[in-house]
């Protein structure tokens, strides 16, 4: 048996580029930051309904900016879950947009006021429809990467999801799919693990000692990593990838994360000071590093502070759907 | 005339041909059996998949969002009940992005009584999808509405249900489908697999099949009457044109209409008749109570009651959990040939 991986000493130097280390830094704050903003919203009464992803930053951030981003197969497709604004961003996506969906505005670019937060959907990046229902992406995303498969290149698809929900039989589903000697796929299945489903610790509920393991009935690849790490996401992401990308096979990847206010509205949406937190913890070593000041790091932080206040209040002010809008779209007309 | 499972076939290897069908995937759909009907045998994207009907319709939607045109089977309607949340999401998924995706798949499935199939293979399906907005819903009751309809469904932008009663694909058509040769034996020698080792085995398809399409939406007036309007689909479609064609003989004049499509359908065909012969009967064989039939009368009292000479009528299957295997079982359980004359014959007569 290996032995377990120690946490980093502070004085263990960064594997990553400073330049990247700041972006990957950048757009952790204005994720934590829009999703503080997000719970305000709904706390003010300006959204019915609150879930996304404050706690797993740290593994979503490097998951966008990995990605291949585009449209059709030649590029990654995200089937994502509702807690990764975090992705979203480090895509390109401008917060606003986040922040309409909130309102449930007409100009919600995710589903025109017709969703929860955090429900996202953008064919521009291959994201598919985000939907309430936990796991059932996991039953779509072999079909995506049989079409990359068959188009050539090197595009992969990534599926996410979390810990409670692997209990359902889509998982099993993907694991199955992905790995058919018929046709192994490139799929990247990730789980973050915040180890709850609701208000249910996955003790009580799950026997395996880790999910991941449950690759390897199925020859998948797996690994657990340490998701409340960004420099360890990114790295161990960055491998995963180039190994599905290139060998045209599924990978498993498991990511420890924290789940820092809750499941969602329905449990308060209240910071939770016993989980770690990834951004604090980053934090500290960015300064110990010399890499940004405290300082930097608040005005960062006082900056995004503003600018999502500004946008909250131009989404709070947009008109919402118009009511006989509820007939648009049930079909899409021949292009 | 070739079956309707031999419509099928080759509607669909039209489709893989010329229409973009990417994957025509399911239980024992691609070789050697090429499905448990038959309606998939030779055809060039056929392929089979794990015994997991969630996984089917997972990878038809994920196909069609990798931009590919899948023909997803669940062999049975039986079993795409564990299917039912991914049947919704399918069907949500233009709407709930507004608009910013949309999913051009295909899922078929053999649907009905009329093979002595129990409890898990007789059951029915058209009340349970045309639940679920989102999608267009078709059943044929012959092999060129088969032809017509799958070409049209593998050409949609949107999830199609087509829905195969499984008692009638077996039975040959009076209809010829473009490019299906004359004789019935050649036609047979060139498309079915044969008994046994099939490792070398080919289909020769016909040369001259066409894109000959039947739009979703469309029903058919199968036969004209002035006294009664008879409504039905699929498997008991034939059983009402003889009943009206027993009526005939009594003197009694019995329309009857194929709705072929359940959503969209064709309210326009079921209304003008309405209004001229004031008496309908809705005929399907699903359970009768949430009855897709039960929606059509609700529409008729709330459109046509002035024009009514008497009240609508629905024949339906019993609400019983199963359809059992015996004889007297099933012929108690789902509308049989009696059922639909009689009913047509009191609704004939019946007066203030």
């Amino acid at each position: 048996m290996s032995r377990p991986r120690l946490i980093k000493e502070s004085s263990a130097p960064l594997p990553l580029d400073r330049e990247l280390l700041v972006r990957i830094h950048d757009l952790m704050v204005k994720t934590r930051v829009l999703e503080e903003r997000l719970i305000q919203m709904y706390k003010q009464g300006h959204g019915y309904f609150w879930i996304g992803g404050p706690g797993e930053e740290a593994f979503n951030v490097p998951l966008g900016l990995l990605m291949k981003k585009g449209q059709g197969p030649e590029y990654d497709y995200l089937h994502a879950h509702y807690r990764q604004s975090g992705t979203l961003l480090a895509l390109g996506e401008e917060p606003i947009g986040a922040l309409r969906q909130m309102k449930n505005t007409a100009s919600d670019p995710y589903s025109g006021g017709r969703n929860f937060a955090g429900h996202f959907s953008l064919r521009k990046y291959n994201v598919a429809p985000v939907s309430s229902p936990i796991e059932v992406q996991y039953s779509i995303a072999p079909g995506t990467a049989m079409m990359q498969k068959r188009v050539g290149g090197d595009a992969i698809t990534i599926v996410t999801g979390g810990d409670a929900g692997t209990a359902e039989g889509d998982f099993a589903t993907c694991l199955i799919w992905s790995s058919r000697p018929a046709n192994p796929l490139p799929v990247l299945i990730i789980v973050t693990n915040n180890k709850w489903g609701i208000s249910t610790s996955a003790e009580g509920q799950h026997g395996e000692t880790r999910v991941s393991e449950r690759g390897k009935a199925f020859n998948i690849r797996s690994k657990t990593i340490n998701g409340n790490d960004p420099v360890e996401a990114y790295t161990e992401l960055k491998e995963a990838m180039e190994y599905v990308r290139t060998e045209r096979k599924p990978f498993l990847l498991e990511a420890n994360v924290s789940r820092l206010y809750g499941h969602s509205s329905a449990s308060g949406a209240n910071y939770v000071s016993e989980e770690i937190d990834c951004l604090k913890q980053f934090e500290t070593r960015l300064e110990a590093d010399g890499v940004l000041t405290r300082q930097q790091m608040d005005e960062l932080r006082n900056r995004y502070t503003e600018d999502m206040a500004a946008a909250a209040r131009i989404a709070r002010d947009e008109p919402l759907p118009a009511p006989e809008t509820i007939w648009k779209h049930i079909f899409a007309e021949d292009k | 005339m070739a079956n309707m499972a031999q419509a099928i076939r080759m509607a669909l290897h039209y489709a893989e041909e010329n229409l973009g069908v990417t994957d025509i995937f399911g239980e024992d759909v691609g070789a050697p059996l090429g499905g448990v009907f038959t309606c998939t045998q030779g055809l060039k994207t056929a392929w089979n998949s794990p015994l997991d009907e969630r996984g089917i319709i997972g990878a038809a939607m994920g196909i069609s969002l990798g931009g590919g045109r899948p023909v997803a089977e669940i062999q049975f309607c039986d079993y795409v009940y564990n299917t039912i949340d991914l049947l919704k999401l399918a069907g949500n998924t233009c709407w709930a992005s507004n608009g910013d995706w949309n999913l051009p798949m295909v899922v078929r499935t053999p649907v009905g009584s009329g093979i002595r199939g129990s409890i898990y293979h007789s059951h029915s399906f058209d009340a349970t999808m045309t639940h679920i907005p989102g999608w267009k819903v078709v059943m044929p009751s012959t092999p060129l509405d088969a032809y017509g309809l799958l070409i049209s469904a593998c050409k949609e932008q949107n999830p199609v249900m087509f829905l195969e009663p499984k008692a009638l694909l077996r039975v040959k058509g009076d209809e010829r489908i473009p490019g299906e040769p004359d004789d019935d034996r050649a036609l047979s020698k060139m498309i079915d697999a044969p008994l046994g080792d099939r490792t070398q085995w080919k289909p020769q398809w016909p040369a001259e099949l066409e894109a000959f399409a039947i739009p979703i939406g469309k029903g058919k007036m199968v036969r004209e009457g002035t006294q009664l309007t008879v409504v039905s689909y699929g498997r008991t479609l034939p059983l009402c044109a003889r009943a009206a064609a027993t009526l005939a003989d009594e003197g009694i004049s019995v329309e009857v209409i194929d709705l072929r499509s359940l959503w969209p359908y064709d309210w326009e065909m079921i209304k003008t008749s309405v209004q001229k012969t004031g008496r309908v009967l809705f005929v399907n064989e699903d359970t009768e109570v949430t009855n897709f039939g039960e929606h059509l009368l609700r529409r008729t009292v709330e459109e046509l009651f002035y024009s009514l000479l008497a009240p609508p009528r629905l024949v339906a299957g019993k609400f019983v959990p199963g359809i059992g295997l015996a004889d007297t079982l099933e012929m108690a359980s789902v509308p049989q040939q009696n059922d639909i004359t009689d009913a047509l014959r009191s609704l004939a007569g019946e007066q203030p």
